[in-house]
């Protein structure tokens, strides 16, 4: 499904020390740092697998997934999904991946969600038939049907999750990337999500690949863990092996990632 | 199309949504244009002639350019609020659907506003077309459609390069106005009384004169030649560039994610 070989990008940043005089020779000759987001990035997920993709902030996750959804072009590297190179089929690789970015909402803002999904149906090009089966579906396993008819802006940030959630999948990819789908959600709504993404997976083989930094959605999702730190990959493996770490038995889950990290050196 | 009357729609829908300041804004941009109106009025209410145009003349030059950039600004303004895309992400979003980029990028952003602008344009060049004191024929009937098409692709092209510019600068992009709510403020006259220097800037480089001037002097009889008509659609090459220009953008964009 994904086969990503040493996947390496590099992002050139403009670096100065503090101060006006710095700021004045900036604006003539700019020192650039080379900063590695992606480096050297192997792994391969087989269809039907929910992967959890963690690591702390500015470690290349997000660099990842747009790597992988096509949105960025790498320096090197090897990466077909789905037999597609993501950069380079971008108008009928994308019909078949769904993405959900957690902080930045797809929905219309001012209308209700309905009408975001009607063109939505438009965009995708989604047959009456079928897309009628998917939200009448959607509409039952993330309970929406009071929501539809309700400005996005109107919503709780819970609502809205699932509607975003929906709406990345009206057109049933077999692939879906899910960028911190919980963040700042209410226990109640979270669990809603979790469950959500469950049945997806189980009824339409869904391959999913989640970054998050709430290690209980991995506990309760991912039957795999990739530790990314620094652009490298650290780790690959399952949650028993993140649980192997724990020598006391009584760490939490934090305690445990923050315990990870710190072996890994990140 | 389809798709981009479904985007005009959505918008329509999200407007509704705020009843008062729609009629509100709608009533100020027609208030705004109205302002121009007088002030060309007033400045001919005093002087007569601006080198040798009437204000007749002048008038059907401004509602020409005015109509051709409210077309451009109802329909590509989507353009304009492109550098906010990019820094909030929905150029991500964008890339991410499988639509061609440009049409996505109209459609997140119509202007229904604009349309008291556009209904003043309209009434504008009714009134200046049956004022000008042009004795009308089919030749000089056209030339109009064809000046009113070329600006509109003109201005388009504009707002295509200013998108283009924003993938390598995100601030500092005023100077891009200049060229389009500049080239509607200084189209009030047509653009040869501006010097020579201006005309040429403006027949080679942006071609405001080519949908403005060369066919105005024919319209008005200043010049025989009927071809001067077939100018604005010359000057529609203009788009090719900035087309160029705005695909080296996004091809940059996505090798440096900013």
């Amino acid at each position: 499904m994904i086969e990503v070989e040493h996947l390496t990008k590099v992002y050139r940043v403009a670096r100065r020390r503090a101060g006006f005089r710095e700021a004045l020779k900036a604006l003539g000759k700019r020192e650039y740092e080379e900063i590695r987001a992606l480096n050297d990035i192997s792994f391969s997920v087989p269809e039907g697998q929910i992967v959890g993709y963690i690591g702390p902030n500015g470690a290349g996750k997000s660099s990842t997934i747009k790597v992988l959804s096509g949105i960025l072009t790498p320096d090197s590297g090897i990466c077909r999904v789905n037999g597609y190179v993501p950069w380079k089929e971008r108008k009928r690789y994308v019909r078949e991946i769904g993405v959900v970015f957690g902080q930045r909402s797809q929905l219309w803002w001012d209308v209700p969600v309905i009408d975001s999904f009607e063109l939505l149906r438009d965009i995708y090009a989604i047959e009456e038939a079928s897309y009628r089966k998917t939200l009448d579906e959607l509409t039952e396993l993330l309970d929406l049907s009071e929501l539809l008819r309700t400005p996005a802006r109107q919503l709780s940030l819970g609502q809205r999750m699932r509607c975003e959630i929906a709406a990345a999948l009206l057109h049933r990819p077999k692939l879906l990337f899910l960028d911190e789908p919980t963040i700042g959600l209410d226990a109640v709504s979270k669990l809603a999500v979790r469950h959500f993404i469950q049945e997806e997976n189980r009824l339409h083989h869904t391959t999913v690949l989640l970054t998050t930094h709430d290690m209980q959605d991995i506990e309760a999702l991912a039957s795999r863990i990739i530790l990314i730190g620094k652009g490298k990959v650290l780790m690959d493996g399952t949650f028993d092996d993140l649980r192997a770490l724990d020598d006391t038995g009584e760490l939490s889950l934090d305690e445990l990632t923050a315990r990870l990290y710190h072996r890994y050196g990140v | 199309m389809k798709l981009y009357l479904n985007y005009f729609l959505i918008h329509l829908k999200s407007c509704m949504q705020y009843k008062t300041s729609f009629f509100l804004t709608m009533i100020g941009q027609f208030l705004v244009s109205f302002n121009v109106f007088l002030g060309v009025w007033f400045m001919f209410d005093r002087f007569n002639t601006v080198k040798g145009f009437s204000f007749g003349e002048c008038l059907l030059c401004f509602s020409i350019v005015l109509m051709a950039f409210t077309l451009a600004e109802c329909f590509f303004r989507g353009f304009d609020a492109f550098s906010s895309m990019i820094s909030n992400g929905q150029f991500d979003r964008i890339l991410v659907r499988p639509r061609g980029l440009i049409l996505q990028v109209l459609g997140q952003r119509i202007e229904f506003t604009r349309f008291g602008r556009f209904l003043q344009a309209i009434v504008m060049l009714i009134y200046s077309v049956s004022n000008s004191g042009i004795s009308w024929d089919l030749p000089r009937a056209l030339t109009v459609v064809s000046m009113i098409f070329g600006g509109t692709v003109v201005f388009a092209s504009l707002f295509i390069l200013y998108a283009g510019f924003c993938f390598f600068t995100i601030e500092g992009l005023e100077f891009m106005n200049i060229f389009t709510d500049g080239a509607r403020e200084y189209g009030k006259y047509p653009v040869g009384i501006y010097g020579k220097g201006v005309l040429r800037f403006c027949t080679y480089v942006v071609p405001f004169a080519l949908f403005q001037y060369y066919p105005f002097l024919y319209l008005i009889g200043q010049r025989e030649e009927p071809w001067l008509g077939l100018l604005p659609l010359v000057g529609c090459v203009f788009v090719v560039p900035c087309l160029l220009f705005w695909r080296f953008g996004v091809s940059r964009y996505r090798s440096t994610g900013s």
